[in-house]
């Protein structure tokens, strides 16, 4: 037995358990998207159409679709920054050799992450109802106008990325502050000897060398943001005047509530691909940034 | 199927131990009847089936509780998958779906020979909702319908002294209610995401909302547009705050402190207005039927029923089932367990629901109900329609371009029955 042989061998039962239970679904998937499957077909096969690109081209005329990859997109755009700026900007201040209380700290920051999103949520509608809640009652006292959070197509998706951003900041903040760590504490002194400001040591210690941590937490970041279902789910069921559907709330409602399998195929290909080319550019984008430092 | 082999096995398992045992005093041929129900109902008729298994010592019935929000997913996948139970509780507008699944067994001949179902003794439209293409596929196990919840101290307050019996008169007594609250009350609470109460007085309207046998919206009817302006209008002249359900977290405390006077909902809300609400108020509270366009108006048949699945191996059993749960006697016990109003006329007659002041609109509503279209894709447009009308109350969309969409998207959802339907026009002619 050569080496090569003997490799695929060690290799088969992986492969063998990612095609029956990742390739062989995504390959069914692309299939399904191709043909017209729904109720009709799930009663009797021979009303099974092939219906070739048929639905993604019905999806491409379709006002939903583009209004919930505008959503999606405004999620992305939005929240990935903020969701990025509040983890580092934590664990900055927790990896600071002024902090004191830093477990009681990390842990508080951290919980949100480990509550339940259902859970919370509904904590949520309450804190930002405009009646009674604890948000708009503090808003007034500051002198602003009430927001009507739930009720006002503008403003349902700014609370939305404030409750993700809210939810989520902990996790890539314990990462980076792994990073953090991480970085010798000689550069630092080197730096302060050299007469260099805090934010110059930021500048040019502290961020190249969270640079390929930063680069991957912004990645998983993007893909994750990306998959928005559960907070418009629980918080918004995708209203007002369907200003919080997402693509993933898309094509649930299709395919779980209508049971149009073939249009939510097309949907879960087509996010697939949107995903595909952004973090393709943020990947190549980071790749080129350090390349050239 | 899933059951049935359980049963089989259960049976082997059953007779090797009476052998061993050496005794065959006892019957081992005592059958499992799976039993679905979706929300509550299955917490209350535990109570109701010691009684039916006493009577059929051969029959065990096993119920298996679904929660509403996921009883729909739950059946499909079951049907896809071949694990159906013997007989199930539905709700009527899902009918339709399951009988196009071929699902359902149909029962019109078992009850031409029973003695305890009779159609005539049935709300006639809860009926109707059963009866697909003319043949009958589920039996109303109890009936829900919409009608006016309302405050009659606010309502004297502003002038008047009963309920409104048409669209003009509930206008204007909301008009009242605004102005002599100064505006710190609302006529009514319609949430903009529910779908009911447009349907309501949609229906009222008589004009069908799908058209050539469900193969088309008809949305673009004067009827409808009549009934979407008066809903629209009621936002519009600002009687009605444009708030749904996901920013009213409390409406029982609302409609307890007077926030608003009119309240379109179900017959649930009776048990949840008692429970919720100080004795103090309980006298301040009423129901009345739904006014329509000329005079007190129909509402929508909605409720649930019992069926039998097609690929039943106890069909026998699971009529007798049905038809315990259908005597009149038992419909009123599972009223006085859960407040889901009993489907059967004579079960009205028990003093328990005769003598009780905040059902009589109820009973009379009752017979003035119409059912919603029957199409498998039903759920998905009224969906659909709600979303559309939703934008109008924004003022995104006029009435016109909110018919003419409702309609657009209708025609769209319903492409694919229009093309199974096509097909099995042509297959008949060639036979």
């Amino acid at each position: 037995m050569n080496r090569a042989s003997t490799a695929w061998l060690f290799l088969a039962p992986a492969l063998l358990v990612l095609g029956a239970f990742f390739l062989l679904p995504v390959l069914a998937g692309l299939g399904l998207s191709l043909t017209d499957y729904d109720i009709y077909a799930l009663a009797d096969i021979h009303n099974l159409r092939f219906v070739g690109l048929a639905n993604y081209w019905d999806l491409l005329h379709r006002r939903l679709f583009w209004a919930a990859l505008g959503h999606t997109l405004y999620f992305v755009v939005a929240g990935v920054p903020l969701s990025m700026l509040a983890s580092l900007g934590t664990a900055l201040l927790l990896n600071s050799s002024a902090a004191r209380f830093k477990p009681v700290f990390r842990t508080a920051l951290f919980a949100p992450v480990v509550t339940t999103v259902v859970a919370v949520a509904v904590i949520w509608r309450y804190l930002f109802n405009t009646q009674y809640g604890v948000v708009d009652f503090v808003l007034t006292h500051l002198g602003i106008p009430p927001i009507d959070w739930l009720g006002d197509p503008h403003w349902a998706m700014p609370m939305i990325i404030l409750f993700a951003v809210w939810k989520n900041f902990g996790y890539n903040m314990i990462i980076l502050l792994a990073g953090l760590q991480a970085i010798p504490a000689e550069l630092y002194e080197a730096a302060r000897i050299d007469g260099a400001s805090g934010w110059r040591q930021f500048r040019h210690i502290t961020l190249p060398a969270l640079a390929p941590i930063l680069l991957m937490v912004g990645i998983l970041t993007v893909s994750g943001y990306f998959q928005l279902f559960a907070e418009p789910y629980v918080i918004t069921e995708g209203g007002p005047l369907q200003s919080t559907v997402s693509v993933l709330y898309l094509m649930y409602q299709d395919g779980f509530k209508w049971w149009n399998m073939g249009t939510a195929s097309a949907v879960a290909f087509l996010l697939f691909l949107v995903m595909f080319v952004a973090t393709m550019a943020l990947w190549r984008a980071g790749v080129s940034r350090e390349d050239a430092a | 199927m899933n059951h049935a082999a359980h049963g089989w096995r259960a049976g082997i398992v059953l007779a090797v131990v009476l052998l061993m045992a050496g005794c065959g005093a006892s019957n081992p041929r005592v059958i499992t009847l799976q039993f679905w129900t979706v929300g509550q109902e299955g917490d209350a008729v535990t109570h109701l089936l010691p009684a039916f298994e006493k009577a059929h010592p051969d029959i065990h019935v096993s119920v298996q509780q679904i929660p509403l929000t996921a009883a729909h997913e739950k059946l499909l996948t079951a049907f896809a998958g071949g694990s159906l139970p013997d007989v199930t509780q539905i709700g009527n507008t899902w009918i339709a779906e399951f009988t196009a699944l071929h699902a359902l067994e149909p029962l019109q001949s078992y009850v031409a020979h029973s003695q305890v179902i009779r159609e005539q003794d049935y709300f006639a439209s809860a009926w109707a909702t059963n009866v697909i293409d003319g043949t009958l596929y589920g039996i109303p196990w109890y009936v829900d319908t919409r009608l006016l919840f309302y405050r009659a101290d606010l309502l004297r307050d502003a002038g008047f002294d009963a309920p409104p019996r048409d669209w003009a008169e509930w206008q204007r007594q909301m008009d009242a209610i605004r102005k002599c609250s100064h505006g710190t009350r609302w006529g009514a609470l319609l949430p903009t995401n529910e779908y009911d109460q447009l349907l309501a007085l949609a229906l009222q309207e008589h004009a069908p909302l799908l058209r050539d046998g469900g193969r088309y919206g008809n949305f673009e009817s004067a009827g409808f547009k009549r009934a979407l302006a008066f809903y629209v209008g009621l936002f519009k002249r600002d009687d009605v705050p444009p708030v749904s359900d996901v920013q009213v977290s409390n409406p029982w405390q609302a409609f307890g402190r007077g926030e608003f006077v009119f309240y379109l909902s179900g017959p649930w809300n009776i048990g949840e207005f008692r429970k919720r609400l100080p004795a103090s108020r309980q006298s301040e509270w009423s129901t009345a039927q739904l006014p329509g366009p000329g005079g007190p108006g129909d509402s929508v048949a909605y409720g649930s029923s019992l069926v039998i699945l097609r690929g039943s191996k106890h069909k026998d059993a699971a009529r007798k089932l049905i038809e315990y749960l259908s005597r009149p006697d038992v419909q009123v016990r599972f009223y006085e367990l859960l407040g889901d109003l009993p489907a059967r006329r004579s079960a009205w007659g028990s003093p328990v629901l005769e003598h009780d002041p905040k059902l009589r609109a109820f009973s009379a509503q009752l017979e003035h109900m119409r059912p919603a279209p029957q199409v498998p894709e039903w759920e998905q447009i009224v969906n659909m329609m709600q979303d559309v009308a939703a934008r109008a109350i924004a003022g995104q969309l006029t009435i016109d371009e909110a018919a003419a969409q409702m309609d657009a998207q209708a025609d769209t959802i319903l492409a694919k029955r229009r093309w199974v339907l096509d097909r099995q026009l042509q297959s008949g002619s060639r036979q």
